[in-house]
């Protein structure tokens, strides 16, 4: 069992990785991850509503007849969603003006409903608590990692902190739309440059044997 | 027909449920919202009206529009200058500013960004404190302008931003727009006439709001 908590946490931060590996999510993934803080505070809005709507769904998931579960899981989702817009309003008011309207539309982020019919809705509270924050906090990951690289290039800082000294020439397509997509394309082809190579390895040593 | 009325039931209980929560998280956050909103604001007024450590709302109703003007007054109640929001389309949203006039109605005290959805690394410059200064002192008649590419020759022009003109033309724009209507719809002695000296409170500190 609890082997089997570790493979569900562990599957979420390379083998399902979100936005590179099953290329979901990536409205937020490029949209707003123009900088490191940007990208680490959607994801942490991401994983809240991820991780508390599909606890909610595994627990209800016996009671809702499957013809109405999807409208029933929007619901539930768009009510945390509505919670998590709130208190960041309310308590981060910068980080709420900065991130816009991509807060509301974590509502139809597909990596949450995607978890919902492909997980909650078939195991139970445990089990859904690794999967969600696994593939959460990959999603975390990934976004401050794009945010990291967009800013740097961008605008010399990470986290706001200047890195690069005046010399440096801020390549503003990074913070723009294009540079979504150029790093997102780099950072795709890397992570499946290094899993091929990892499969060819697992073969040649499976060869040899 | 017993699924039916599951179905039913699932989603009132479940629309019920959401409709609750929702209410309760409002009726918390709504206060907290409106306060951050109402400090930006404030921040904002003292910002383009230095020397100001009061102000006094003074609002009138043209046709279906409100006008809302600030009247800054200093520690002995004489008038400082008018702030007003000065709303309009940028080049991807609204650009919400908050104008800063002095009491003659000839200059700008100061102009500050409250909102914008310009751009980043180009548009959203508006907001960088180079091209905020430049409306410091600017006069105002007959109206603001912008050039491009070269220092400004009158005293009624800004530089506009590099490879931002919309966005800098939206700010004059929406300037011009907002001080016509100010002068027009609030007489001079309306702001000139000072007002009781404010209660003796600490000095506010105006943080410079970004």
């Amino acid at each position: 069992m609890a082997n089997n908590l570790g493979y569900e946490f562990k599957k979420g931060l390379w083998q399902e990785l979100p936005p590179f590996r099953l290329v979901l999510g990536l409205c937020p993934t490029l949209a707003v991850t123009n900088s490191a803080v940007n990208g680490l505070a959607m994801g942490m809005a991401t994983i809240f509503v991820l991780f508390t709507s599909n606890i909610l769904i595994s627990l209800v998931r016996r009671t809702i007849s499957s013809q109405v579960r999807i409208p029933a899981y929007v619901v539930i989702i768009a009510t945390l969603v509505t919670v998590a817009d709130l208190f960041l309003a309310a308590v981060f008011p910068a980080i709420s003006k900065s991130l816009g309207p991509y807060i509301p539309l974590i509502v139809v982020n597909c990596i949450i409903l995607g978890r919902a019919e492909a997980f909650a809705q078939k195991n139970s509270i445990l089990p859904t608590a690794a999967d969600t924050l696994g593939i959460g906090i990959g999603f975390i990951l990934s976004l401050t990692l794009m945010g990291t690289i967009r800013e740097i290039l961008g605008f010399g800082s990470i986290f706001g902190v200047k890195l690069l000294g005046s010399w440096f020439e801020p390549w503003i397509v990074m913070i723009l739309p294009a540079g979504a997509f150029l790093v997102f394309g780099g950072l795709v082809a890397l992570v499946n440059w290094i899993s091929s190579r990892k499969t060819e390895k697992a073969a040649e040593a499976a060869m040899s044997r | 027909m017993n699924n039916i009325v599951k179905m039913f039931l699932n989603l009132v209980v479940i629309g019920a449920l959401s409709g609750v929560i929702l209410s309760g998280v409002f009726g918390v956050a709504d206060p907290m919202i409106k306060a951050n909103k109402e400090k930006e604001l404030k921040e904002a007024i003292f910002v383009v009206l230095p020397g100001a450590k009061d102000f006094k709302v003074l609002e009138k109703t043209v046709g279906q529009e409100k006008l809302i003007v600030y009247k800054g007054i200093d520690e002995n109640g004489a008038p400082v200058g008018v702030a007003f929001k000065a709303d309009g389309g940028g080049f991807q949203g609204n650009i919400g500013l908050m104008v800063g006039l002095d009491t003659s109605y000839l200059k700008l005290k100061a102009v500050e960004v409250l909102e914008q959805l310009e751009t980043p690394g180009l548009g959203d410059r508006i907001r960088e404190e180079a091209f905020k200064d430049q409306f410091k002192g600017l006069e105002v008649k007959p109206k603001v302008e912008y050039i491009k590419y070269r220092k400004p020759e009158k005293p009624n022009q800004i530089q506009a931003i590099t490879g931002a003109t919309i966005s800098s033309e939206a700010v004059v724009k929406n300037i011009n727009r907002a001080v016509e209507k100010v002068v027009a719809n609030f007489p001079a002695e309306e702001i000139t006439r000072a007002e009781a000296a404010p209660e003796k409170v600490a000095p506010k500190e105006s943080g410079n709001g970004k």
